[in-house]
């Protein structure tokens, strides 16, 4: 075995396939296959995911001679914040309304950047908000309270 | 004549107030996110899918088709002026577009390349009106085992045509298929990977795939690599480009729109691939090759006709069959299905003015970019310097009121933040995502048209290959495997690709 497994491009290919292949066709086990004539619900997840789980052991096998390494670049900052700022959005639609998911999610987001500017994002959050606000209530007329009643 | 009446009473439709501007929103913004690096088409149509649920189905369809042939040429000017590609498809414009503006020929670059689009649009629509018309009438004979064939064939080519690793698209491909399973059977209404989550009982929503993978996944992935970004704005003064640069532009925009033609009713390719082979051909046919990479005109005039036509064409499978030949075109079905159309053949047919109408709009579309990018274009400049940091917090806005306002489903949002990290890591492990999209898109149809193959063949798979047409569709599609994973060929796309 090669070393350096860890960043193999390949390898963690392989790893994803077979993971994702092998939840379809354990979850696919409790769904009637049916015949060729009459396909059941099972027939197709269970064909699609062997499939996938047989690309994923040719990913494997290919990790052994393959140099590839996982491309560079990561921002483990945005890997967090990004989604944690759609969830918050997604969370306060129900529970704040508009104006205070929205206010979060750009505010949020900027947070992603590596040239974060406090300044600079609050008149962001504040002109974006306004113009949120303009064009889908006012303009579009989506139904959602600027702020929910409590 | 018929076409001349089809395209009359498409006109009819197109000039009306209302689809005017909607054809004038689509190109604008079309062009405003195609020089705007860092957010492609595909993105912007689905954050702004949902709003386009109150407009008329020929007005949605109108604006949504000048989004995507818009960013072509708002692509082009980023790259020109930038050497950075507004869009995947002006890559190979950044080689001597970039070339041509540092020598202080910006402004003919700039008029070369929207001439050259509006030349390869005007040829591209009157292909879809000639093709779609006698396409359709062959479609409305399919039964389920061509369906089934025919989408095979499509998927594969896709995968196999997409740019990167071959395995890799054909892996997202299933994966896409998968993804498609998720909710209720249509057969037997049995859940199947909802994990008993209400929502997922009708499915994950195509829009939360797109915004997720191409819009959030994008944003993740790009914070990760900071950008250079050098505006070369000073000398867009003289637009007119000289006689000698229209006479040696007029062969490759020919060309170029003629090679874009073909690869644009090709499943999987992108408008790059049509571009950088028209590059390759104009290098080949050069009486002085070396002159390319040095600001040579007719390395811009040939490609921006050559994704322009692509761009173009795209719309024939998609019109005429039903079927989506990249990732954008599914969102376009996508579009007609909330609206309630079912796609496929007959809709030439039963909708005339939606066929007709989108047509005549393309052309005037195409029509209005020439001037919104040649006149217009010290506004484009001031865009390019609005910084990303300041960009992604908005697409981020507009993509959340977007998906939420499909279904006001928090959850949708939850799965969108779900999938725009599965996005990010599946770009970090050099997956393409679009070839996944198609298979999310395909997947039901080809389930359904799988069973009714077999029910009408009494399970006999050989149904497949004994009706001539599925049958040629199924020699194709093992054609195409067989060339593609030939070394020879893979040899020669690993050179492309670098």
């Amino acid at each position: 075995m090669k070393a350096g497994l860890r960043d193999n491009q390949d390898f963690w290919s392989g790893v994803m396939l077979i993971a994702v292949g092998a939840t379809a066709l354990v979850i696919a086990r409790n769904y009637p296959f049916g015949t060729s004539l009459r396909m059941g619900p099972g027939y197709f997840p269970i064909v699609l995911g062997s499939i996938l789980a047989l690309f994923g052991l040719w990913f494997i096998v290919k990790a052994f001679r393959s140099t590839e390494k996982i491309e560079q670049g990561w921002s483990l900052r945005a890997l967090i914040v990004i989604p944690v700022s759609l969830v918050l959005f997604g969370i306060l639609m129900t529970y704040g309304g508009f104006v205070p998911a929205l206010i979060v999610l750009i505010f949020g987001s900027a947070l992603a950047s590596d040239e974060f500017n406090l300044l600079e994002v609050a008149l962001l959050t504040v002109g974006l908000t306004i113009g949120c606000i303009a064009v889908f209530i006012w303009g579009l007329g989506l139904p959602y309270p600027l702020f929910a009643e409590f | 004549m018929d076409l001349f009446q089809n395209l009359l009473f498409g006109f009819g439709v197109a000039f009306s107030l209302q689809n005017l501007a909607y054809c004038f929103i689509g190109v604008l913004v079309g062009t405003l996110i195609g020089v705007l690096p860092g957010i492609g088409p595909l993105a912007t149509i689905a954050m702004l899918l949902p709003l386009t649920f109150n407009v008329a189905p020929v007005g949605a369809l109108i604006m949504l088709a000048g989004i995507y042939y818009g960013a072509q040429y708002g692509g082009s000017t980023t790259a020109i002026l930038v050497n950075l590609p507004g869009e995947t498809s002006a890559v190979v414009t950044c080689i001597d577009g970039y070339q041509m503006a540092r020598q202080g020929r910006a402004g003919p670059a700039l008029a070369i390349a929207a001439l050259g689009s509006f030349f390869a649009g005007t040829v591209g629509t009157l292909l879809i009106a000639l093709a779609g018309p006698p396409l359709a009438e062959v479609a409305l004979k399919f039964g389920a085992p061509e369906y089934f064939s025919l989408m095979l064939m499509g998927l594969v080519a896709a995968a196999v045509l997409a740019q990167g690793d071959v395995m890799k698209s054909l892996a997202m491909v299933v994966l896409g298929l998968l993804l498609g399973i998720v909710g209720s059977d249509v057969n037997t209404g049995l859940h199947r990977y909802t994990f008993d989550i209400f929502e997922l009982s009708d499915g994950i929503g195509f829009i939360v795939i797109a915004v997720g993978v191409f819009a959030v996944g994008e944003i993740v992935t790009n914070l990760g690599n900071p950008e250079r970004r050098e505006v070369f704005t000073s000398n867009v003064t003289n637009l007119m480009p000289t006689k000698a640069d229209l006479k040696a532009s007029a062969g490759p925009i020919v060309r170029g729109t003629i090679l874009g033609s073909f690869f644009g009713v090709l499943p999987g390719t992108g408008p790059a691939i049509a571009s950088f082979s028209s590059y390759m051909l104009e290098k080949k046919l050069a009486k002085d090759p070396s002159r390319f990479g040095k600001g040579a005109i007719e390395g811009v005039a040939g490609p921006e006709a050559a994704n322009n036509a692509d761009a173009q064409t795209k719309f024939i499978p998609m019109l005429t069959l039903g079927l989506p030949a990249s990732g954008v075109m599914a969102l376009m079905l996508g579009a007609l299905t909330i609206q309630g159309i079912q796609p496929g053949p007959q809709v030439m047919t039963q909708r005339p003015e939606l066929f007709w109408g989108l047509i005549a709009s393309m052309w005037i579309g195409n029509a209005m970019l020439v001037i919104l990018n040649l006149p217009l274009i010290g506004l484009w400049v001031k865009l390019l310097k609005v910084p990303y940091r300041l960009l992604f917090p908005a697409i981020m806005a507009f993509s959340a009121i977007g998906i939420y306002s499909v279904n006001n489903s928090s959850f949708e949002i939850y799965l969108t933040a779900a999938f725009g990290i599965a996005g990010f890591l599946w770009l970090k492990l050099g997956f393409s995502p679009a070839p996944l999209l198609l298979g999310f898109v395909l997947g039901p149809m080809m389930e359904e048209n799988l069973r009714r193959a077999m029910l009408m063949s009494k399970g006999d798979p050989s149904v497949f290959l004994t009706r001539p047409i599925s049958l040629a569709f199924i020699i194709a599609t093992v054609l195409i495997l067989i060339v593609m994973i030939a070394p020879s060929v893979r040899k020669k796309r690993e050179q492309i690709a670098e």
